[in-house]
């Protein structure tokens, strides 16, 4: 089953990696937010994964919620403070 | 631990794995700002929702399996929260939806 979670695990930071293209050629600001957005939602279960790979999952759980929230609060930050911008820096 | 549980498991955390790629590839393959907020919203919800009760299924009845519990309703609130705050900042700031592309005045209807 460790051998599993191996394997997911790998598949799963593979599939990260795809949004990162968004990231770079985004033609909107709005559009390299979201990009980060989907790698944020997807590192949580990233790192319950790791923690069943390792073995330790009760200390990696901790770590997840507060990577949950962290990830929520920023998104919802960074939102707020791009609706209050001028229109032409929107590049 | 039965092999019931672990067969559950391993079916839902492959399919979870398999909605994050659609998600994924719809990230970089959809035309418009909008749609793109579409297939971040739904499909990388599901698909860590079915990866986590995946590894519910996995941990059994334990205090570890408490925490996954939160963070499953946590992620089922947050994650549409938040793509829904970016397209509304987006429709304020102008950003328009992609109604009248070549696609569709190509086809000859008005």
């Amino acid at each position: 089953m460790t051998d599993f979670f191996l394997y997911s695990t790998v598949l799963l930071t593979i599939i990260i990696a795809v949004p990162m293209v968004r990231v770079v050629k985004g033609p909107t600001v709005y559009d390299r937010l979201m990009g980060t957005n989907a790698i944020a939602s997807k590192t949580i279960v990233l790192i319950c994964l790791i923690g069943y790979m390792f073995d330790r999952i009760d200390m990696f759980l901790d770590i997840t919620l507060a990577y949950a929230i962290l990830g929520f609060i920023g998104t919802m930050a960074i939102a707020k403070f791009i609706s209050t911008q001028s229109v032409e820096e929107n590049t | 631990m039965t092999e019931v549980q672990i067969t559950a498991s391993i079916v839902l955390v492959l399919s979870g794995i398999f909605f994050m790629f659609v998600g994924s590839l719809g990230v970089i393959r959809m035309p418009d700002f909008y749609s793109r907020t579409h297939a971040v919203s739904t499909s990388d919800t599901l698909g860590i929702l079915l990866v986590i009760i995946g590894l519910i299924i996995y941990e059994g009845a334990t205090i570890n399996s408490l925490k996954l519990i939160l963070i499953v309703l946590f992620v089922a609130l947050s994650n549409p929260i938040g793509t829904h705050a970016l397209a509304r900042a987006a429709y304020r700031r102008g950003v328009k939806p992609l109604l009248n592309g070549p696609d569709i005045k190509n086809r000859g209807d008005k």
